[in-house]
Parts: structure tokens; sequence; C-alpha cells
């Protein structure tokens, strides 16, 4: 569902991203796994339509949405969790789950996502920016499966969260894979990409130097940690 | 005692025109992050048309409350659609020269078709006069202008924390950018909002037309005293611009009590004091300023 082709990407004069060619399939998660600064975030926001100096081609669907203005990627199916989480603190935990508009007919209700998050549910009136770490992640995770969203954008969704924390993001990633809904994770956990992923990209100071279906990465974990410097 | 809740009275009813006003230049700062150096000309606009308008077709008060605004609100999009958009891709700095630049130009026009001397108003007579107020006789217009002002402030209260639009305009003024990434068009909010700013601005300028010297010039002094209160309320903030308005119109009535010399320096005083404790001002958030 998601091609991206020949992607490069600068700041200024320092090129972020080279020649970068991957894709997502629907019901599949692949995870862009890279140390720090190697253009991982710099990749989803050229997808989102954030990160406008680019070369290359991004196609949703077979769609060509490269010059799209990022509204519409979103309302094209894109549900990007921000690397900060992205949460409104002006807007209550409902607000924030209601502020994006429906794009699809596979979109949560108010109360799947309450039976999913109970804790959303008992904090709904409280600010957004109020709830715990792990509590403003699920709710922007939430927030892009309220919208029936069908590629999701997860970066770097398991950072500095608690292991069983982690594990329930894991657990949401399944439920979504399983509906059909294409996730594109990044991810420095190598442990945590390894048990919810069908294929992992690495990527190296901009360039993606390896593709690798989940058997391969499991195997070559220990190696690809120490390239993470972890 | 009875001084007291005099100047109390008086501070409001002009705290009342700096909260209106004060409201729209934070909705256009959140949503455009332009600060509209014009909003002391629209103000004056707002008088100047009341009083016009009185004039020519014999509008009154209560109809002009709500024709003007309209008017501003129509004029203000126009402004946005015309000059202020093919600036907002630049630096915020261009749009405050801009709007300084249509502040001169605004306020010519007004002196060379109206002249220097000022415009007279008549206060309808429902709202002339004094009552009897814990044996106080304190002016009904006074009154009547905290009255709406409430109102009003109330009315954009329910419309930010209640509305569909309010929300969009609360996370757009939040994270722009994030906003558009969940799939909303700030684009198409930015017209209507800078209009709606606009209009404050001008309702303000017909509550003030029964009650100050309507002049081209009338706006000029507002407009520093509005970034004062901004400043005090925490640029951006819609409560603190209205918490920033009555604060600012009492120490004004009062200072002009007791120490009218140092009346407009109070304020300055006042902000100075407000920057120093909470650099955001009362109720601005930090990163907000970002
Ligand atoms: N706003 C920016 N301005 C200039 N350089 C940036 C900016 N954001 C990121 N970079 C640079 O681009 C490269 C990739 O950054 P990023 O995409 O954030 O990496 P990652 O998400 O993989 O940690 C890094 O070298 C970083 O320093
Ligand atoms: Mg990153």
């Amino acid at each position: 569902m998601l091609e991206i082709e020949n992607l490069s990407a600068w700041y200024g004069e320092a090129q972020a991203l080279r020649d970068a060619t991957l894709s997502v399939a629907e019901g599949e998660v692949v995870t862009l796994v890279g140390r720090n600064g190697a253009g991982k975030t710099t990749l989803v926001r050229c997808l989102m339509g954030l990160h406008k100096h680019l070369t290359g081609s991004i196609r949703l669907d077979g769609r060509e949405i490269t010059s799209l203005p990022a509204h519409k990627r979103a309302r094209a199916g894109l549900g990007w969790v921000q690397d900060d989480r992205g949460i409104f603190a002006n807007l209550s935990v409902e607000e924030n789950l209601l502020l994006p508009p429906k794009v699809s007919d596979s979109a949560w209700t108010l109360e799947q996502v309450y039976d999913a998050f109970p804790a959303l549910g008992s904090r709904r009136r409280a600010g957004g920016t109020t709830l715990s770490g792990g509590e403003q992640q699920m709710l922007a995770v939430a927030r892009v499966l309220r919208t029936g969203a069908r590629l999701l954008l997860l970066d770097e969704p398991s950072e500095g969260l608690a292991p069983v924390i982690v594990a329930q993001i894991g657990d949401i990633v399944r439920t979504a894979k399983q509906s059909g809904i294409g996730v594109l994770l990044i991810e420095q956990n190598v442990r945590f990409a390894a048990t919810v992923a069908d294929r992992h990209y690495l990527l190296a100071q901009g360039r993606l130097v390896e593709s690798l279906d989940n058997d391969e990465f499991v195997e070559r974990q220990d190696e690809l940690l120490e390239h993470l410097g972890i | 005692m009875n001084a007291v809740l005099q100047y109390t009275v008086q501070g409001l009813a002009a705290g009342s025109f700096y909260a209106l006003a004060a409201l729209g230049l934070a909705v256009i700062f959140g949503v455009l992050g332009v600060v509209n150096f014009a909003h002391g000309a629209f103000y004056m606009l707002g008088a100047v048309a009341a009083a016009v308008l009185l004039d020519t077709v014999g509008m009154s008060l209560w109809l002009a409350l709500i024709v003007v605004p309209l008017l501003m609100l129509v004029f203000g999009m126009l402004v946005e659609r015309l000059l202020v958009q093919w600036l907002l891709p630049l630096d915020p700095l261009y749009n405050l020269l801009l709007t300084f630049g249509l502040t001169l130009l605004l306020v010519d026009l007004v002196k060379r078709r109206y002249g220097v001397s000022g415009l007279p108003y008549e206060r309808p007579e429902a709202l002339s006069g004094r009552v009897q107020l814990g044996g106080v006789g304190l002016p009904v217009y006074q009154l009547f202008v905290i009255g709406v002002a409430l109102l009003v402030c109330l009315g954009v209260w329910l419309l930010m924390t209640r509305t569909r639009v309010g929300m969009i305009v609360r996370a757009a003024t939040e994270r722009p950018e994030l906003a558009g990434a969940l799939g909303i068009n700030v684009g198409r909010w930015v017209t209507p909002v800078f209009g709606f700013g606009v209009a404050l601005a001008g309702l303000a300028g017909v509550l003030a037309a029964p009650f100050r010297a309507i002049t081209a010039e009338m706006g000029s002094d507002f407009i520093i005293i509005l970034f004062a209160v901004v400043v005090i309320g925490g640029l951006g903030s819609i409560v603190g611009a209205v918490v920033g308005g009555f604060l600012v119109g009492l120490v004004e009535a009062f200072g002009q009590a007791y120490a009218p010399t140092f009346a407009q320096v109070l304020i300055f005083v006042l902000m100075a004091v407000v920057v120093l404790a909470r650099p955001a001002g009362l109720f601005g958030r930090e990163e907000a300023t970002a």
C-alpha cells in the first residue's frame, strides 16, 4: 500500500536521506531500525509532508502523494504518531481523540478505544498532557486508530516506556495488523521489533543498508545490537 | 468606600474595551502567529463606523453593535486574504510591519475624510444617567459596557471550549504542524479567525463610541496599552487576554484617581513586574512562545 522510491532529503546542504526505497503492504508490520541521527524521523516527516526539501516519489495505494499537503495525507489514510507523542495540552483526552477527522469506515468508536484503553476512559476529561508518558503513548496510538487510518507511522513508540507498556503497544500493533492496517514502526528496541514485525529495514547515515525478514533479523540480533551501539 | 466602587466600575468599563480587543489580538496571534499592529486602527474604525452610521442613516447603537462587527468581520477577512496571507510564510516580523503600515494608512484616510476634531456620538436615552447601587450613583453606560463585554467573553469562551471549531482553533494554536498532520486543514481557518479577531476590535470600538472621543488617533494609545494587556495576560492566551484587559482597566482607573500623573506608568510597571515573575505572562505557556 505504501511505496517509497529513491527518497532523498536535505537540511540545507546536509543530506539526511539518500535514495531510500521501501514498501509496506496491507496488514504488514515493517520496522525501520537505525541509530540516533540515521534519518528515521526525517523519513516519516517526508511521508507526512512536513519535510519538503526532498526528491523521489511516495505512493499510497498507487496514488502519488509526494506533493500533497499534510492534512490531505492524513485524510488519505496515513496515521502519524510523532516521536514526542504529540498530545495537545490544551485539549482534554477525549478532545485529543476526537480532533482528527475520520478517514475510513474502519475507524474505531470511542467505546472501542475506551474498552481497549481503560486508563483513557477514566481520564477522558483530564488535560491531554496530564497523563503519564505511557498513557500519552496509548492516547497517541488510539487517536490514529480512531480515525481509521490504514497505515500507521509509529516513531519510536516504545522509547522510555516500562516493559509492560511496551508489551501493550505490541498487542495494539498486532491487533492493527490483523485488521489489515499496515504499520511502519521506527524502533531502536531490537528485541521489541522482533516480536511484532514481518520485515525490517536497517537505516545508517540516511541510507537503507539492509532489508531483512524477521527470521534473519532474529538470527543476527546480536550483530544488529552492536551496530546500534546498544 | 463609595469612591472605590465608582473607580472599580470605571476601571472594569475601560477594561472591557481592552478585554474585547485583546481577545481578538489573542486569537489572531494564536492561529496566525501574527502580532496585529492594526488592531488599534480596527478599534478606531469600529467607533468611526458607528458614528458615521448614526449620522448618515440614523442607525441606533443597538443595531450598530451587531452591524459594525459584521462589517469589520468582512473587512478583516479581506485584509487577511489580500494582504496578510502573502506574508504568512515569511518571518512574522513582515506582518507586524504590514499591519503597522496599514495602521498609518487607515488613520490618515479617516483624518482626510472626517478631520481631526472628532465625531460626535449621542448616547441612547436608555443608557444615559446613573443608577443608585449601594448608595452610589453609577453611570448606566459603564455598567452596560461591562455587561456586554462579559457576555461576549463568555460567548467566546463557550465557543472555544464547547465547539469543534474551538477545539480546532486551540489545537492549531498549540501545534499547527501537528494539527495539519492529523487531517485538520489549518489554512482554512486562518481567514475567518483573522476576521473574527478584527470584529472583536470593531465591537470594542462601537462600545467606546458613546464613551470616548472618536478621532482617527483614538487607536494609537489604545494599541500600546493593548500590547501591555497581552504581555500581562500571556501572548495568545484567551483567558489571559480577558483577565489582563480588566486588570489593566482597573489599574488605569485607580491610577487616574489616586496618582493621575503616574496612571499610564503604573500599567507598564505592572507589566514589568508580571514579566519578571512570569516571563510568559499570567496565563501564557512557556513553550507556547517558541
Ligand atoms: N531540523 C533539523 N535541522 C538540521 N538538521 C537536522 C534537523 N533534524 C534532523 N537533522 C539531522 O538529520 C539527520 C537525521 O535526523 P533524524 O531524522 O531526526 O534521525 P533519527 O530520527 O533517525 O534519530 C541527523 O543528522 C540530524 O542531525
Ligand atoms: Mg527520531
